[in-house]
């Protein structure tokens, strides 16, 4: 309990910070961001009482990347896999080395409580809005790659090259970062993110972490699960089960 | 001594010079342009080795801008007259070198039509938001110590802007330090080793540029510089060298038996291709062993190999910083310890970087500003140091 206090507080000052940051970008209004400013004081409104999650089960994940193309559909990315290319989200296959037992798993921004992307940022573009979806403000972001350093769960992508054919609801733009935005335009319409929908399996539990009586925080409370690289404790939003 | 060379012909070349530093500065900013308009696709840089040669050539500029103060701290903070004859010249370097990496890691940025919002939007928590303020105030501590050394009303002002520089500088290689040493989950980084080794390392890499710009300048005046300022000052260099290199053993060794990360060192020092051999070679034996022998050996240590040394010490310390800056991201991030891992964002597998021209021409373009801001200073202010005489 103690501890979700104090995540309050320190999101109450990050709140604090992002008011005075995001403010003037409001002004600058280009369509997309709009919405993000407009998602950004809607949920204010009902800080701490959502803390956006998901639980991922791995154990039905090999030979299967519903996700990842639902993600590139929803967002608008390429699907492109060379290095320069946008990924935000991947499977990763996984091979234990002592016990050769083989897994996969869908990886992307893990929604820290303590981000050090946005902890490094120098303007502030990369922020945590009051849900915990950790974002980046494209208007803001210089593209100077320090919070792709910073990561630990290398989530981000660099935009490499002009864009074509963007979605109106999913602002991008060349020279700057990106990464997973738990698809903050569908959550903000009441919809899931387009990757926990589109897994036949329902392998992907989307919900709030912050209602006890969730179907998340139920699970999370009954079954095993684990974050990943729990020791640099960055309290992510995304837990894992069968790691 | 009599001036045989005419006066016009030097003049000649001076524009020669200024010309082709002015080249190198345009085809910096023409690649600079380029990569504005077609996006970092065309660098060698990728979702992976995010920083690349520009980093490079910006960090060893900013570094050494603040090492080559060294030069004029022990002049003002210590009060040794030789080198208080040689401080408005390693201020002029260092401003020149620290305009040079600025611009470069400024164009490099993803979107530098933004440098405004970095300048007026401050996250207190980033190191980077406090290098850049670092940054700018150096530019203008540095102005306020030339200027109180070179105005004659303002000299006795000069021993507390001595100072100011004096601590500024330690801040703001501090920083750039701390940038890498808050990268906590990435294993080349995140040790607190690396501020001091940067500390010492500036000094090392600041003596170097120092040396060559003096002698380049006592040539062009055909002047000699006293031995014995020229022996203390190599000496200097030696020991500081060894000091750098001192730290960067200790940094690997700690990453090796306190760390425990031995698959990193391997990579780097042993089988990780191009970064070992640029290390070995580039670094260890180009700019550590050979400069040492040219300083030490009895048989040398004049003039000529003091400036090759300085060369070589240049040289080692850009190996130094490719293999830290692009082998540290190349070496892939260890986000699931215990398992091996594969995907098609290059997880677990060894990053892929191919420098690009346009990259390092944008390098170079920083070296070029820092050239031209060098060479016009000298030549219309009087950074040229007088030697008081008896300066022992
Ligand atoms: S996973 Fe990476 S990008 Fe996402 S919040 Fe954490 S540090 Fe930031
Ligand atoms: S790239 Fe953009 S979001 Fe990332 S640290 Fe720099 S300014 Fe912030």
């Amino acid at each position: 309990m103690s501890d979700t206090n104090e995540m309050s507080n320190t999101s109450e000052q990050r709140r604090q910070f992002l008011k005075t940051s995001v403010g003037a970008a409001a002004v600058a209004i280009a369509p997309g961001m709009l919405m993000f400013d407009m998602a950004h004081g809607k949920t204010e409104a009902v800080s701490g009482k959502v803390r956006w999650g998901m639980l991922i089960n791995t154990a039905n994940c090999e030979d299967c990347d519903e996700c990842v193309k639902a993600c590139n559909k929803e967002n608008g990315l390429s699907g492109g896999l060379s290095p320069t290319d946008s990924q935000w989200i991947r499977k990763v296959e996984l091979k234990d080395m002592r016990t050769e037992r083989s897994l996969a798993l869908p990886m992307m921004c893990q929604h820290c409580a303590e981000p050090p992307c946005v902890d490094v940022c120098p303007t502030g573009a990369s922020f945590k809005r009051a849900d915990g979806i950790v974002l980046v403000d494209k208007h803001i972001c210089i593209g100077c790659r320090y919070c792709m350093m910073a990561c630990p769960y290398k989530a981000r992508s660099f935009v490499h090259e002009p864009l074509h054919d963007q979605k109106p609801d999913v602002p991008r733009g060349k020279g700057v970062v990106e990464s997973c935005t738990m698809c903050v335009q569908r959550i903000d319409k009441g919809l899931q993110p387009a990757c926990a929908e589109a897994c036949p399996n329902k392998s992907i539990l989307f919900g709030n972490l912050n209602d006890p009586g969730s179907e998340i925080s139920i699970k999370m409370r009954t079954e095993a699960s684990t974050q990943v690289r729990a020791d640099l404790g960055l309290d992510t939003g995304l837990r894992y089960q069968g790691i | 001594m009599a001036n045989h060379s005419p006066l016009r012909f030097k003049n000649r070349i001076f524009y020669a010079l200024v010309a082709a530093g002015g080249l190198v500065v345009l085809m910096g900013l023409y690649a600079a342009h380029m990569m504005e308009g077609h996006g970092h696709i065309i660098t060698g840089m990728n979702n992976q080795i995010v920083w690349g040669m520009p980093h490079v050539f910006a960090i060893f500029l900013i570094v050494s801008a603040s090492g080559v103060l060294n030069v004029s701290s022990i002049g003002s903070v210590f009060n040794k007259p030789a080198y208080k004859a040689r401080a408005p010249l390693a201020g002029l370097l260092s401003i020149a070198m620290l305009a040079g990496g600025l611009t470069v890691l400024m164009l490099d940025l993803g979107r530098p039509d933004r440098i405004i919002v970095a300048m007026t939007r401050f996250n207190p928590t980033s190191v980077f938001a406090w290098n850049i303020f670092l940054y700018s105030g150096m530019f203008a501590a540095v102005a306020l110590y030339l200027w109180t050394m070179m105005e004659k009303r303002m000299n006795p002002w000069s021993k507390p802007a001595g100072l100011l520089v004096f601590v500024w500088r330690f801040v703001l290689t501090t920083g750039t330090g701390v940038i890498f040493s808050f990268l906590v989950a990435r294993q080349a980084y995140g040790t607190a080793l690396l501020p001091p080794m940067f500390i010492v390392m500036s000094f090392a890499w600041g003596m170097a540029v120092f040396h060559v710009a003096q002698s380049s300048i006592y040539e062009w005046n055909e002047k000699l510089l006293d031995p014995y300022v020229q022996k203390r000052m190599k000496n200097l260099m030696g020991v500081l060298v060894i000091a750098a290199f001192y730290f960067v053993a200790a940094y690997h060794l700690t990453n090796l038996y306190f760390a425990r990360q031995t698959g990193f060192e391997r990579f780097i020092l042993l089988d990780g291709g191009i970064y070992p051999l640029i290390f070995w070679i580039g670094y260890f034996l180009l700019g550590n062993l050979l400069p040492l022998l040219l300083i030490y050996h009895p048989a040398l240590g004049k003039s000529r190999s003091i400036l090759s040394a300085s060369l070589l010490i240049i040289l080692g310390g850009f190996s130094f910083l490719y293999v830290f800056i692009i082998g540290g991201q190349a070496f892939p991030l260890s986000i699931f310890p215990g398992y091996q891992v594969t995907s098609s964002f290059g997880d677990g597998a060894i990053g892929l970087y191919q420098p690009s021209l346009p990259e390092i021409m944008l390098g170079m373009g920083g070296v070029g500003i820092a050239f031209l801001i060098t060479t016009i200073g000298v030549r219309v202010l009087d950074f040229v140091p007088h030697e008081l005489p008896k300066s022992a």
